[in-house]
């Protein structure tokens, strides 16, 4: 059942909150360590936010999320609870105080399971760059989830929890919700608070949702959603009904395809499901027609410049002083340093650090950097010139469906360019969203639709359109059914 | 040798902006708390937290670049400065670099000599001061308190325009006289809250490139400024006549030594890695804002110091002396309001014998022991010939010592001036009287005698006769 | 190869990340190949470019109004400090 249905059987009291969180907690524990997907399942928590929730229904109160599980992705702060975005530099770490998209999501009466594993400081493309250890597809699980939300995606997929917080730099809620089959959506940047979402790369980071439809996503993203004045980033502008959203008319609705989406390197029967998608979305009224992005497959190396400096200078902070791992007997200040980041952190965070500070040191910005922000610009004019004669864009949210665990640890480059097609839209701002679109030798694929800023509603109301018509977002994984 | 050699400074000065919260949180910014009581999320830089920028910080910039005739920039950006410090809690710095606020703005400073010069201020930018290192009491170990963490500073940056640690010196005070008129920094040295760090080079007279230049860190008052210069200077040029070379560094000023010595070499020092801070948002101010501003400043010290010689009659130098703290002028301003006039009689009280009270109790003039009313009072009694300049002396260390009006000490202690002729004229033959050896002197043509003749009466009088009326009457007396 | 093992150690430094010598090699050739695959950005045109800093183009800074919100939570927030006393985080002595 999806996250609305299961808030419809609980207001309809077919079932108490505190029954329906013992049923996850319970798949959960059976699923033991089979997927890694948690990091932290917080049962004793959620008991009391159940029946806090119950209580509320009881009472006739609450809205259409009160007493619905859901999990967190691990680099949301949650007060007095670990909090360690998947790294040994945070493995200890108990934050004092609640990221606003917790905060948001508690007021709306949700019952908070657990903390879900990430790519290390949501830097990954396939979950294994994780201090707890990778996490596995529930569709096979041997391969990976996507990255970096895929602990998130994993549980989702596996029923493990109804639906579960994200966030997306480069495509960390859209990829693993293709690789896994679920509705995934970023919103534009600013719509929601950053604000206790620990940073990565802070002009493209934004929290969202993965779900099982584009009605969860709906009803989770307008309760997280809003301004909030403690994030400077964060827009002053009001949260449309979503959900009331959901059933505007498809007709009409101009899609453009991007053509540079369809080229080399897009696997076959992927291209094949996503057109067959199109196909559905022409037969429901929408008009389609191709537009050209020129500067777009761009977005990987601009990506690869802009992400790496600002979590170069945003990961600093983690220095054994006030909070975080402090290596055993330091022997002065420099080795304190040096030993606490060097054993706090990951391999691919420090390449990740590395580059950053690389690509901003001297005589190196203005090739590296401030190219890359001029890049960008042409990048976000593109996307501009683009919805002025399109209301949305098409394309696959991923060139392949799942791989192997361990099949692309080796070479960084071959690992970004899962992101090729997801990049984009973080680097303008863009809202996006994934949805399932088939199965390539039972493995889920998923189309990505990108609209202008603050056209979420649009991307719900296609997206829920289309699920109306299709079934790939009711498939669940054989093993986990 | 030293005349062979031109020196160069520049400063750059911090002043802490008298905000009540923190540039981008909503802690206090008061001075001598506990150890990290008033350090919250965003101080400690903890994982997740996000700045939001102080509006009075803005307003504050924004008010010192008018006042230095500076360009308020339409819009400023903020840059993260990157280096790792235990203070620094972030590893970075908010600061700006590309787009300061307040950009080419210039302040005139008197020379020795009475000359003015106009010394040019390249930029005024906003940033977050960092926490205090401790190191007294923990062997091996230093503690970290960040309640100074995110107290707004404004960095004033100068034009190598200074030529001498003196020049120097009265540019640091014009800054601190500046920002203490607009009330953006309470000035306090000692608390840190106006400090500066000085680039210093020397060049062959006349050459036109500067020389390497090195940078001498946190000098916390006026005297350690010039003191630190003045012996970099002659570091720097004895290093350069023994065939040496500067290397540009940072040094730090150990007051205990009277020295400079070099504070981080370290290859990548100034590799700040500058980039914009993505956590916050072009900083636009639109000008109607900012003319509106304009109109909040108060008279500022030049332009007091001109009104002060114009309109009052007063010495460029008592006018500069008064200006120079606005509530020294305050208070003068206030006097002569009282007593209706006298500027300079009020002057030369104020800066006189008033000012030397104040230093001997080490009291600012807010907190003086007498007040405008009190004094204005005092020189009333001497413009209406009650008390001579000489009693008045004692009247006010009276009133400063027990917090009296003048007219009840003079009073208590019978100082009033004596003005009756007849008495006067009585007292003058008496000690004609007494003296008749002088007497004769004097009438057989020794003038000189004279004073002796006003110090016997004054010596009569308890100095209390009045000194006008008594050279009037021995003059036509002592004449017979 | 674009960056050396040289390269490698100077970035470490000023990262103030430890590197086991034996890294050093391999974080040379994927530093060297991420540097090299974002060199294709010099091929776009973009000299009358503005730079990008950020998506919320056209959004200024928000001020906060002065004031003092945040009361003392000392004890909580030095719960996650490894090393603290008297109310200070410890470090090995700082040496200016």
């Amino acid at each position: 059942m999806t996250a609305a249905e299961l808030g419809r059987a609980l207001r309809r009291r077919e079932v108490s909150s505190l029954e329906l969180t013992d049923h996850f907690l319970a798949r959960i524990e059976d699923s033991g360590t089979r997927l890694n997907a948690f990091v932290t399942v917080t049962a004793e928590r959620a008991r009391e936010d159940a029946r806090r929730a119950d209580a509320e229904i009881a009472a006739g109160q609450g809205g259409p999320l009160t007493g619905v599980p859901i999990a967190h992705k691990d680099i949301f702060c949650t007060a007095g609870i670990l909090t360690t975005c998947s790294s040994r530099m945070l493995a200890n770490f108990t934050s004092p105080y609640d990221a606003t998209v917790v905060e948001k999501l508690t007021a709306a009466g949700t019952v908070l399971l657990g903390k879900t594993n990430m790519d290390e400081f949501a830097m990954g493309s396939s979950n294994e760059t994780s201090y707890f250890g990778p996490v596995r597809n529930p569709w096979d699980e041997s391969r990976v989830p996507g990255g970096s939300s895929g602990g998130s995606a994993a549980a989702v997929a596996a029923g493990l929890a109804p639906a579960a917080t994200g966030t997306d730099t480069g495509g960390s809620i859209r990829q693993p919700a293709a690789l896994t089959g679920l509705t995934g959506i970023k919103p534009t940047y600013g719509r929601v608070s950053r604000y206790g979402m620990i940073a990565f790369a802070s002009s493209l980071d934004q929290a969202g949702v993965l779900a099982r439809s584009a009605e969860d996503a709906a009803l989770l993203l307008a309760a997280m959603s809003g301004f909030d004045p403690r994030d400077s980033t964060s827009v002053e502008q009001p949260v449309p009904d979503y959900h009331a959203g959901l059933e505007a008319p498809l007709a009409g609705l101009r899609i453009g395809v991007i053509r540079e989406f369809f080229g080399e390197g897009l696997e076959a029967g992927t291209g094949a499901a996503v057109t067959g998608a199109l196909d559905q979305f022409k037969r429901l009224g929408a008009e389609v027609v191709e537009v050209s992005l020129p500067a777009l497959p761009l977005s990987v190396p601009t990506y690869y410049v802009v992400a790496p400096a600002e979590c170069s200078s945003n990961l600093s902070r983690f220095d054994g002083i006030r909070f975080g791992y402090r290596c055993e007997s330091p022997r002065d200040l420099y080795d304190l340093y040096t030993r606490s980041r060097g054993e706090g952190f990951g391999d691919e965070v420090k390449r990740r650090i590395m580059t950053g500070t690389y690509v901003l040191s001297a005589g190196y910005y203005d090739a590296y950097y401030l190219k890359a922000q001029k890049v960008r610009s042409l990048i976000a004019a593109d996307f501009q010139r683009a919805f002025e004669s399109v209301d949305l864009l098409f394309g696959p949210t991923a060139p392949t469906p799942a791989f192997g665990i361990g099949e692309k640890v080796d070479d960084p480059v071959t690992m970004y360019l899962n992101d090729i097609y997801t990049i984009g839209a973080n680097l303008a701002g863009l809202p996006a969203l994934s949805a399932p679109c088939g199965l390539v030798d039972g493995l889920p694929v998923g189309f990505q639709l990108i609209g202008p800023q603050f056209s979420e509603s649009r991307l719900l109301s296609a997206t829920h359109a289309y699920q109306r018509e299709t079934d790939w977002h009711r498939r669940l994984p054989p093993a986990w059914a | 040798m030293s005349n062979e050699w031109e020196v160069v400074i520049g400063l750059e000065i911090h002043a802490q902006l008298a905000t009540r919260s923190k540039i981008f949180s909503g802690s206090s910014t008061a001075f001598g708390a506990a150890p990290n009581v008033q350090a919250n999320l965003v101080d400690l830089g903890y994982p997740g937290v996000l700045p939001v920028l102080n509006a009075e910080a803005v307003r504050m910039a924004a008010r010192f670049g008018l006042a230095i005739g500076a360009r308020v920039s339409h819009r400023s950006v903020f840059a993260r400065k990157n280096y790792f410090y235990p203070d620094l809690p972030k590893g970075y710095q908010i600061s700006q670099y590309e787009l300061p606020i307040v950009q080419d703005g210039r302040v005139e400073i008197v020379l020795d000599d009475g000359s003015a010069k106009v010394i040019g201020v390249t930029r005024a930018h906003l940033e977050e001061d960092a926490g205090k290192s401790l190191h007294e009491e923990l062997p091996g170990q230093s503690g970290i308190d960040l309640n100074r963490a995110g107290t707004p500073l404004l960095e004033i940056v100068s034009e190598p325009d200074l030529r001498s640690a003196r020049e120097a010196i009265a540019y640091m005070k014009k800054i601190h006289t500046l920002v203490r008129y607009l009330e953006i920094c309470d000035g306090n040295m000692q608390e840190g809250s106006f400090r500066c760090d000085a680039n210093v080079s020397v060049r062959g007279l006349g050459r036109r490139e500067f020389g390497t230049r090195c940078e001498i860190k946190n000098l916390n008052s006026f005297r350690f400024v010039e003191k630190a210069i003045n012996h970099e200077v002659a570091r720097q040029i004895d290093v350069l006549e023994g065939g040496g070379s500067i290397v540009q560094e940072t040094r730090l000023y150990d007051p205990g030594r009277d020295e400079t010595r070099s504070m981080r070499s370290k290859e990548e020092a100034n590799d700040y890695r500058y980039f914009p801070d993505p956590d916050l948002l072009p900083l636009v101010l639109d000008a109607d804002w900012i003319e509106s501003l304009r109109t909040t400043l108060p008279e500022l010290p030049d332009a007091k110091a001109a009104r002060l010689v114009a309109e009052h009659g007063l010495p460029a130098y008592d006018a500069g002396v008064l200006s120079a703290s606005r509530e020294l002028a305050d208070y003068y301003e206030a006097v002569i309001g009282l007593v209706g006039g006298q500027p300079k009689l009020v002057a030369n009280w104020v800066m006189g014998d008033l000012s030397a009270l104040l230093n001997r109790d080490g009291l600012d003039i807010q907190a003086s022991r007498v007040d405008t009313q009190r004094l204005a009072g005092l020189i009333a009694r001497i413009v209406d010939g009650t008390l001579s300049g000489k009693l008045a002396k004692e009247v006010l260390e009276t009133m400063w010592d027990e917090g009296s009006e003048a007219d009840a000490v003079i009073e208590a202690k019978g100082l009033r001036q004596i003005t009756d002729t007849a008495a006067i004229e009585a007292v003058i033959r008496k000690v004609m009287e007494d003296n008749p050896g002088q007497l004769a002197d004097y009438r057989g043509g020794k003038d000189k005698l004279f004073g002796f003749f006003v110090g016997q009466v004054m010596k009569a009088t308890g100095g209390k006769a009045n000194p006008g009326q008594v050279n009037e009457l021995l003059k036509t007396l002592l004449a017979g | 190869m674009t960056l050396t093992r040289h390269d490698v150690e100077h970035i470490a430094r000023l990262a103030r990340l430890q590197i086991r010598e034996d890294q050093l090699e391999p974080f040379a050739g994927s530093l060297s190949r991420i540097i090299d695959f974002v060199e294709q950005l010099g091929s776009a045109a973009t000299d009358q470019v503005e730079p990008m800093a950020h998506p919320l183009q056209g959004m200024v800074q928000r001020l906060r109004e002065d004031r003092v919100e945040a009361s003392d939570q000392r004890d909580l927030f030095q719960q996650n400090a490894p090393e603290t006393a008297a109310g200070l985080y410890l470090v090995p002595r700082v040496i200016e």
